[in-house]
């Protein structure tokens, strides 16, 4: 059935499918745990019960974003070995201890606390309760760095010697985890779940806001969302921007991928706007180009070099169609988050109200997936424009992979394919339906049932005079 | 001069086990899960929810930490073990997902349950194949796998995968009788003195058939005088089992799951016994297979800090949670 296809291809294929589907759970629990721990830690200073209604809320979801992480990371885990295991024989010396402070420092944190934090109330009490929630939010940033730090290495490798089987050696682990583009990527990757959060948290109080429920408690989610944005927006594109010179440095092959430019400009490229890379005809075609911007954000001088990529070999480009417009897509969220964010401080500050505003209703509603599109176009690019190697300039992809037959990979990627999108297709579907209901209603009969997210007897107790006290 | 390689497979070794104790009970939770009814699977359920993704982390901490210290073996053995592995996985995925999934429907819960019941017995099922082709060997040339797709595939691991099973049924329902009480705990009991006659036959047949594998084994149980040491296991094992018996006949609520953990403990030593100190048997040592010890020295070097303290916090978790379930914790 999968005679015709190359094993690579679909080795990469796989990879390229469960890892998007990872990403889509770990970039909303990284953020949704820091905003239950603010939300908790208000609650215990501000003792309001409206924020513990707030974050039983959110703990629900929170829930099944988290299993739905933990089962698709534990995939990850054991694919490098099964599909990739060229590449986990010899770079596993170096990431492979990376991956196992991981799970050392984050992965146990997380999984020991998540019990106490989403059943334990009642009995451990409330200071006890907010450190557990505090120590998961502190576990999924753990879990980003480490991870952040293998893939940072594996684009812009340093701190190793390479042994006579080819395996690379650790040299310097310090140079190793804080190879040059770690940095930017772990602060880029941290702003992208907090905006992803923000942005979804936005939507389901402006959902409740426009159907005139939920209160209290849409206001405030709403507001603190926005505030996110507006704060949070600059800073996510001044990073992105430093992101891009440190590509520029280190990946310049990626960075004419994701510019579009196929020849070398040494006084001065255009920034090409839109266009339609052509990496067979090596053009990009209608072009819309603004003249010298390009090298003016690129070397800050209006006629600084820029490298295209008929300056690379033919074997070592990155393919430009993809790169070329999954970049765009990022980017163009980015600052439809920046408008968001500006539209919002202009209804505080300015003429209207944030509570009324339909239309800012309406957008921030709309605007409700952005950051998973961005956080997949993001990846995307970064993945895609590091291709074709997998450690940058020094192991390729197709030296990676394992040595098992099309049929077999092929089989795999059909039944993960079926399975991820059965299973976590109804995960998506229970989160959007617990989202549907307003924040402070009475727990319908489907609710009613005995659940590991709703705790135990008494902290319903505790729960039950938050929402009364909030309906009061 | 300490040897890393060596501490690190007793901890390699170390994270396997406490994984296939602790995620074996959780398993055998699923495995049982068709003989209970409405509030009884609640019961059952809630008696594990707390600490389950905790549990499975072992087996993370035992898949990735083999690529940091032995990446060769990491690179061959999971590819020699594709389909089981790949089934395995996937099989985790259904049970995962349904700790929190079928308190989210009504009219789902029933499609649920039935992937958190499929969903355990395939991964036990899978984990026990993969140990029994482990044990039979796998083919290993210049750094990778070479043998055939269905090499995994033979009677002997089909046996492997139902002792496994049947283990972590033995597991699940002592666990039961520890945490649950009443009609529940009836069954449980029922269970438990059924898979321990099952799993010390099927421990017995797999003791029986291994020697014959592999002339290493041959030599390592029956030669004299490892025999000596090697024949004790096997004695501890009747022993073990006896105290099984005679505590779930007592009524006991916490003897009969020490007494498990003893059977798997022994029966981990017994593997050990063969395996040493090849860690791929016949095709790779322990110290072959090790990682540069600049990447041994510097994980272990967290290690040994780190492991104690996730051992206190979890148990800590534990104590949490202590006790007998009540039926009414959980219901609003
Ligand atoms: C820790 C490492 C790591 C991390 C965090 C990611 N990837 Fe990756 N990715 C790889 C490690 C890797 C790899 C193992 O290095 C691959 C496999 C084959 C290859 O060329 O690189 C790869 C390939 C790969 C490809 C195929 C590219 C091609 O064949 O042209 C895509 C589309 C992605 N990845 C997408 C993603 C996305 C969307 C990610 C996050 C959300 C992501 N990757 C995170
Ligand atoms: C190929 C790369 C990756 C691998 C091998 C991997 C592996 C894993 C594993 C095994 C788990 C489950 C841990 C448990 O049992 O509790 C997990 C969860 C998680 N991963 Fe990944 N992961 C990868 C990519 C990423 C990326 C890119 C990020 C974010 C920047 C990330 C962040 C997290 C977080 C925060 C969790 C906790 C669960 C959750 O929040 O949903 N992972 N990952
Ligand atoms: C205008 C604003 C933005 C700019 C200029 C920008 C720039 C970049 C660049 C250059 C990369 C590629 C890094 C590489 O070469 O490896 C990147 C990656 C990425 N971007 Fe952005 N970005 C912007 C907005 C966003 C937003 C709004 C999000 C999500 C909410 C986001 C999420 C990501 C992610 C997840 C990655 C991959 C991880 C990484 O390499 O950090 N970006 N971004």
């Amino acid at each position: 059935m999968f005679e015709g296809f190359d094993a690579l291809m679909l080795a990469r294929a796989q990879f390229a499918f469960t890892v998007s589907f990872h990403i889509i759970f770990p970039a909303f629990s990284i953020g949704l745990a820091s905003y239950l721990a603010v939300l908790e830690g208000l609650w215990l200073i501000r003792r309001d019960p409206v924020y513990m209604a707030i974050f039983d809320y959110w703990k629900k979801v929170f829930a099944l974003s988290f299993g739905m992480g933990v089962v698709s990371g534990i995939v990850m885990s054991y694919q490098f070995g099964t599909n990739w295991a060229e590449f986990s024989d010899k770079a596993g010396p170096v990431i492979g201890p990376l991956m196992g402070y991981e799970v050392l420092t984050a992965f146990f944190l997380e999984a020991g606390f998540l019990g106490v934090m989403l059943f334990g109330l009642n009995r451990v009490g409330p200071k006890l309760h907010f450190t557990a929630t505090v120590m998961v939010a502190v576990g999924t940033l753990i879990s980003a760095t480490w991870i952040l730090a293998v893939n940072s290495w594996m684009q812009t490798p340093q701190g190793h010697v390479i042994n006579e089987v080819g395996q690379f050696i650790p040299q310097d682990w310090w140079a190793i985890i804080f190879s040059p583009s770690f940095p930017y990527r772990l602060v880029h990757m941290v702003l992208a779940a907090y905006l992803t959060t923000a942005f979804v948290v936005g939507a389901v109080g402006a959902f409740h806001l426009l159907r005139k429920r939920g209160g209290r408690p849409a206001r405030i989610m709403f507001s603190m969302a926005m505030w996110m944005a507006a704060i949070v927006a600059p800073i996510q594109i001044f990073a992105g921007d430093l992101h891009g010179l440190n590509t520029f440095e280190h990946q310049p092959a990626k960075v004419a991928a994701m510019e579009g430019h196929y020849e070398t400009h040494e006084d001065g490229a255009p920034l090409i706007l839109f266009g339609l890379p052509d990496d067979e005809a090596e053009e990009t075609r209608f072009a819309l180009e603004i003249p010298k911007l390009g090298s003016l954000i690129l070397t800050h001088h209006l006629d600084g070099e820029v490298k295209g990529l008929k300056a690379f070999p033919k074997e070592d480009r990155p393919p430009a169609e993809i790169v070329f417009w999954s970049f765009r897509i990022m980017v163009g969220l980015g600052f439809l988050m920046l408008f968001i964010g500006a539209w919002s401080l202009f209804r505080r500050f300015g003429p209207g109200d944030l509570y009324s505003d339909k239309w800012l209703h309406r957008a921030a509603v709309l605007m409700g997936p952005s950051g998973f599109i961005a956080v997949l176009a993001g990846w995307v690019t970064t993945e895609v424009g590091r291709q074709p190697f997998t450690v940058y300039g020094l192991m390729r992809t197709a030296e990676s992979a394992s040595p098992i037959e099309a049929p077999a990979v092929g089989a795999s990627l059909l039944a993960f394919v079926i399975v991820y999108f059965l299973v976590f297709g109804a995960g998506v579907f229970y989160m959007l339906r617990l989202m549907r209901k307003p924040p402070d209603t009475p727990d319908t009969e489907e609710d009613k049932v005995p659940t590991r997210a709703a705790g135990l007897t008494p902290a319903q107790a505790v729960e039950a005079t938050s929402a009364g006290g909030n309906h009061g | 001069m300490v040897d890393l390689a060596l501490i690190w497979a007793g901890l390699i070794a170390f994270s396997v086990f406490a994984y296939v104790v602790l995620d074996g009970f959780d398993l055998g939770i699923g495995i049982l899960f068709p003989l209970f009814k409405g509030r009884d699977r609640d019961v059952a359920m809630n008696s594990i929810a707390p600490v389950w993704d905790g549990n499975e982390t072992w087996l993370v901490l035992g898949g990735g930490g083999l690529m940091a210290v032995f990446p060769v073996v990491y690179a061959t053995v999971l590819p020699a073990l594709y389909a089981p592995l790949i089934a395995m996985l996937l099989a985790l995925i259904f049970r995962g997902v349904a700790f929190e999934f079928r308190w989210r429907t009504k009219r789902g819960r029933s499609w649920w349950d039935a992937g958190f019941f499929g969903g355990s017995l395939i991964a036990s099922f899978m984990q026990g194949i993969a140990l029994g082709a482990l044990v039979q060997g796998i083919v290993i040339e210049d750094r990778a796998y070479a043998g055939g797709w269905w090499d995994w595939l033979t009677p002997f691991s089909l046996l492997t995968g139902v002792a496994l099973a049947t283990g972590y049924a033995l597991l699940g329902s002592t666990w039961l009788v520890m945490k649950t009480t009443g009609n529940l705990r009836d069954i449980a009991q029922k269970v438990a003195r059924l898979s321990a006659l099952g799993m010390l036959t099927l421990i017995g047949a797999v003791s029986l058939w291994t020697p014959f594998l592999n002339p290493i084994y041959l030599e390592r149980w029956f030669k004299w005088p490892t025999m000596l040491f090697s024949g004790i296991v096997p004695v501890l094992v009747l022993a073990c089992f006896w105290w099984l018996w005679r505590s779930l006949s007592a009524q006991r609520d916490t003897a009969p799951f020490l007494a498990a953990l003893g059977l798997f403990a022994l029966s981990f030593t017994g593997l050990g016994i063969s395996f040493f100190p090849y860690i791929v048997p016949g095709a790779l040592t322990i110290q072959e297979a090790a990682a540069p010890p600049e990447s041994l020295g510097f994980l272990l070097a967290g290690a040994v800090v780190l492991v104690p303290i996730i051992l206190i916090y979890t148990a800590y978790a534990y104590w949490v949670f202590r006790g007998k379930v009540d039926p009414e914790e959980g219901y609003h």
